[in-house]
């Protein structure tokens, strides 16, 4: 279920004085099974932009097309492609309603009208999806978790509607780094396991350096670059012009490179790092 | 959730215009004495005085007429309400049309019409007023303004203050709504089709989260207020002293006259 974006441009509040150009000219494609990083600062773009892959913000100009739906069209049919695309907003925990967790999971599989049968099914997996017991958990109100545990209630509550595409908008913000770790281990699985096509939205290079395998930089609602973490990482000056800067691992790389040491101009992860400092060791001195 | 973003009433377009410029108090009590002479007076050709101060006080400030129009969208519904009961209901002059027990008179039309058109005013002027001066503002001058009642009783701090709040919250509150909707959408939920009840129990999901992050803001404030050892009203001093200029005493001035004339004008028809 491949997502096409060609030429998207959104205005915010056109033709009032208020008016703001959030997105100028998008072009981009997500294929199957990939596990794309957005990032960019506050404010270039990046929410905007994911609400257009599923219908929520129609494009001023340009294309959306979801699996070869075009969501630009009036006639398309909006609640298939929201089934099919998942979005989880910034604090989802926010969107909580329900008494019990069972019937707060519930909400999108019953929306779907499925069979109770059906409904429970998908509620336990999808609370067993985020590391949560089902079992234990079901009777509970949502109200008294904690704040990691309410939010991957609500990220199952995404889950259980079984989209093919998961699009995250910050899953980790105001969490602990215990916390953070688990919703990402528990993204890289499901990317994994399920093969599923996830798209995390984020403005902490650490984190998109961990998980992505494709990066796009958002800045002022362009796309300034895109490619690998490695080939995007490899312009840190550009990066940090826009106010974003690389993971410490790669300034550590770079730090090293610019003082004469022969090491890979960039590093995703503390162990690759450590492989490079290694060798140099092993050479010697001479690695100067 | 086009519909909550094109609420207007209430908003406040920034700007550097005379009408900006004017003291927010001199605005209020202008505006109050104009709703005052619109009740008072009667006759069509008042009323297009009216209109005309209206537009120039627009004009003046760079409200576009399309903003202030926007605002009476809300209204359509009891504008509508209005015109068709007095068509149907006032009787007197020559009857227009006789359709069963239906019956249109002269009088009707014209009550109609006249009523619509005040509410119109109306409904525009106070919004120049909002739109023309920021909340802020808007809360000072009315604290200023009822400060003469606290002798009485009238807790005129308190009250200006909870306006404020309330006035502050509004569009977070909208943006709130909105996004809540969409979680919600991208859940599968459906707010526009089916029956009255069925319509009112879908925003339970849109319902339940908003309050709760309501009185979750309204814990933060109140203790971030405290944290800064707020206390109510006797001996704060302000930042920004508002102070009457010659500006206001023109404002007056020109305004007086023209609900002299409006008056006048009312009063020979």
């Amino acid at each position: 279920m491949p997502i096409v974006v060609e030429h998207l441009t959104y205005t915010y509040g056109q033709g009032t004085p208020f008016e703001v150009r959030a997105l100028d000219d998008i072009n981009l494609h997500i294929g199957d099974k990939e596990f794309l990083g957005i990032i960019g600062q506050t404010g270039s773009g990046k929410s905007t932009l994911i609400q257009h892959l599923n219908g929520l913000i129609k494009a001023t100009e340009g294309r959306v097309l979801v699996n070869g739906i075009d969501l630009t069209d009036k006639s398309a049919n909006l609640r298939i492609v929201r089934q099919s695309v998942g979005l989880v907003f910034q604090y989802p925990e926010h969107q909580l309603f329900e008494e019990t967790i069972y019937k707060d999971v519930a909400f999108g599989p019953k929306n779907l009208g499925l069979p109770d049968e059906k409904v429970k099914e998908r509620v336990h997996e999808a609370l067993e999806l985020v590391g949560l017991d089902a079992n234990t958990m079901v009777d509970r109100s949502p109200f008294e978790l904690s704040g990691g545990q309410m939010r991957r209630v609500a990220i199952a509550g995404v889950l259980a509607m079984q989209p093919q595409i998961l699009i995250l908008d910050e899953p980790t913000a105001g969490l602990d780094p215990r916390g953070r770790d688990e919703i990402l281990d528990q993204l890289v699985s499901l990317h994994e396991r399920k093969s599923m096509t996830v798209v995390l939205v984020s403005h902490s290079m650490e984190e998109i350096a961990r998980v992505a395998t494709r990066l796009i930089v958002m800045h002022d609602g362009k796309i300034i670059v895109q490619g690998s973490p490695r080939e995007v990482f490899t312009d840190a000056q550009r990066l940090r012009s826009i106010g974003l800067g690389v993971p410490q691992v790669a300034e550590l790389m770079q730090a090293l490179q610019q003082r004469g040491y022969q090491v890979p101009p960039v590093a995703l992860t503390v162990g690759e790092a450590r492989q490079a400092i290694l060798g140099l060791s092993a050479k010697g001195a001479g690695g100067r | 959730m086009s519909i909550l973003r094109s609420v207007t009433i209430g908003q406040y377009l920034p700007g550097d215009s005379v009408i900006h410029r004017l003291d927010p108090r001199t605005k209020l009590l202008l505006s109050f004495a104009f709703i005052v002479v619109l009740f008072v007076v009667r006759g069509f050709l008042a009323y297009a005085l009216f209109a005309v101060m209206v537009a120039l006080v627009a004009n003046a400030a760079n409200v576009p007429l399309r903003m202030l129009l926007k605002g009476l969208k809300p209204l359509t519904f009891i504008i509508a309400l209005t015109v068709i009961l007095h068509f149907f209901t006032t009787r007197g002059g020559t009857t227009l049309l006789e359709l069963g027990f239906l019956r249109v008179d002269s009088a009707g039309v014209l009550q109609g019409v006249f009523l619509a058109l005040r509410l119109v005013l109306l409904v525009t002027a106070t919004s120049l007023l909002t739109l023309t001066t920021s909340p802020i503002a808007l809360t000072d001058g009315l604290e200023r303004l009822l400060a003469p009642g606290q002798r009485i009783g009238i807790p005129a701090h308190e009250l200006a203050m909870m306006m404020t709040i309330a006035l502050r919250f509004i569009p977070t509150l909208i943006e709130e709504a909105d996004k809540i909707m969409r979680a919600q959408l991208a859940r599968g939920a459906d707010f526009e089709t089916g029956g009255l009840l069925k319509r009112a129990r879908s925003l339970l999901p849109l319902l339940v989260p908003l309050f709760i992050s309501a009185f979750r803001r309204a814990d933060e404030l109140a203790m971030a207020m405290e944290a800064r050892a707020y206390r109510g009203g006797e001996n704060r001093t302000r930042m920004k002293v508002l102070r009457f200029s010659s500006l206001d005493v023109w404002a007056v001035i020109v305004s007086i006259a023209a609900f002299a004339v409006a008056v006048l004008v009312g009063r020979l028809a």
